[in-house]
């Protein structure tokens, strides 16, 4: 198997993020190693590619928030696939093989194609590692950490309602395959919470994202944030991953957990309301927004930052 | 240092499903199994024949065990070669169904549709799809990046180049839109 390595790639990374996720292009080559943003595009190494959707907007959220932090930029392992699967199973086969020499203090998983042997695989190869890192888990890597078993021992997977529905379903190997009974309803996410942590199937915590975000754990509902509340997010593709791209990169900076994942909710909704987008926008123009949103976030009283970033979304 | 102040454990093995992520075709008669479980295997897949569970009442004596996920890509392979399965089930519950609500929200100019866990907005004065979001598996970027920017009639659905279930729900979201859209 050939390996694309990237500028810059370590043998050992402390105090350093990686993500883990494919990039919709059958082209693209196995990668690994460090990767920069470039105007409204993202590079490792000689392979440029663009950020509005997927991994690569998990990524481009993330660099916005270490670059606030003034934190390294993660390392990425980066394959093309484009749904037959055939790129991430190069990937877990290089991943797996590579990552217990390495000692990334947080790992995200994301755009995989889920397969319940290479996730057993993935959590043995873990095993390697001096340090375990905060493992994080969206999209298809979430859906097999479930599937698989795995899912306690994540610290955060970012559901939406409907995926929500999927991990309190203990039957269910997909969210197209829900059973009826358990509704996806913004309104059920509290009695859903504690169903996927009855059943083993949450991780440690969870950011469950929609028109109120909540952050809960095994114990309960920690924090919900519902404000601003901005409808016309919920149609644009990417600002999930947008958030759990804010919540990686607050991760590595050490926060807790849940503080950060409340901090992540606030700002993703805060920079999609400076974006004022409409069901049209794409997920490029709320990553812009995010080192101001944070700036203020971190830097100001929550309550002063809200209404500075409140007034100047109304002059735009 | 390590995160938090403290070392944290280290990873440890909880029990696996292994059949979680597998799904049964169920066909009419013995040599449509054995023409299908061909077909697949030449096409590379991981793929067995085994007897059916209990709770399948139709079909033959035989079934097609295959990674659940790929349903879309493997359908299609077994339409062209005219070997179409009477039933798709997820192994672990041969009795779920699929989600066949369609949650239709109106954001005046435009119109999202979402089946499962996927989600398609168009704008219903130009009928061009403005987005697509939800879903989990790798192709959904790519059917977003193919579909996106193109017009309902003329966009290349998700069934012709999907692989996945996240892409067979987005095929179910395509097909109400453009019913809601009288395409």
């Amino acid at each position: 198997m050939r390996i694309r390595l990237a500028a810059g790639v370590r043998g050992s990374e402390k105090e350093m993020l990686a993500i883990v996720g494919t990039i919709p292009d059958s082209t693209f080559p196995l990668v690994s190693g460090d990767v920069a943003l470039e105007n409204d595009r993202l590079r490792s190494g000689d392979y440029s590619f663009p950020l509005e959707r997927g991994t690569a907007a998990l990524i481009a959220a993330a660099i916005k928030t270490l670059d606030v932090f003034h934190k390294p930029r993660p390392f990425v392992y980066l394959v093309g696939d484009i749904g037959r699967g055939d790129g991430s199973r190069r990937l877990y086969e290089y991943f797996t093989r590579s990552v217990g020499a390495t000692d990334f203090s947080a790992m995200t998983l994301h755009y995989l194609m889920p397969d319940v042997d290479w996730c057993n695989r993935i959590v043995f190869a873990l095993e390697d590692m001096a340090v375990r890192p905060v493992l994080i888990a969206d999209a298809g890597a979430m859906y097999m950490a479930k599937m698989s078993g795995n899912a306690p021992l994540f610290d955060v997977f970012t559901p939406d309602a409907g995926e929500l529905a999927f991990l309190a379903d203990e039957d269910a190997p997909h969210p197209f395959y829900t059973r009826g009974f358990i509704l996806h309803e913004e309104n059920l996410v509290p009695d859903l919470i504690q169903r996927a942590y009855a059943h083993d199937n949450a991780a440690r915590y969870l950011l469950v994202k929609g028109e109120r975000d909540y952050i809960a754990s095994k114990d309960g509902i920690i924090e919900i944030v519902s404000e601003p509340l901005v409808p016309a997010l919920e149609p644009i593709g990417g600002t999930g991953d947008v958030l759990t791209g804010i919540l990686s990169g607050l991760v590595e900076t050490g926060l807790e957990i849940s503080k950060a994942a409340a901090l992540a909710a606030r700002a993703n909704r805060f920079a999609g309301l400076l974006a004022q987008p409409t069901p049209a926008t794409q997920a490029g123009a709320i990553i812009e927004q995010i080192p101001q949103v944070l700036d203020l976030l971190v830097n100001s009283p929550e309550k002063l930052a809200m209404e500075a970033i409140t007034n100047r979304a109304n002059t735009l | 240092m390590p995160l938090f102040g403290v070392s944290r454990k280290k990873v440890k093995k909880a029990p696996s499903s292994p059949n979680a992520d597998r799904g049964i075709l169920v066909f009419e008669n013995t040599s449509e199994v054995i023409r299908a479980e061909t077909i697949l295997r030449q096409s590379g897949w991981a793929i067995r024949v085994m007897g059916p569970p209990p709770e399948i009442r139709t079909g033959c004596d035989l079934v097609i065990e295959f990674p659940l996920i790929e349903k879309l890509h493997i359908l299609r392979r077994l339409e062209e070669a005219r070997v179409k399965p009477l039933q798709v089930l997820p192994v672990s519950g041969p009795l779920l169904k699929p989600v066949d609500l369609f949650h239709i929200k109106d954001f005046g100019k435009h119109l999202m549709v979402r089946a499962a866990n996927m989600k398609l907005t168009v704008d219903k004065e130009t009928l061009m799809i403005v987005n697509i979001s939800g879903g989990g598996c790798p192709d959904v970027p790519y059917l977003a990046s193919s579909m996106i920017g193109k017009h309902l009639a003329a966009a290349p659905s998700p069934r012709e180049i999907g692989h996945t279930l996240c892409g067979y729900a987005l095929q179910l979201a395509y097909e109400e839109a453009k019913k809601r859209c009288s395409l």
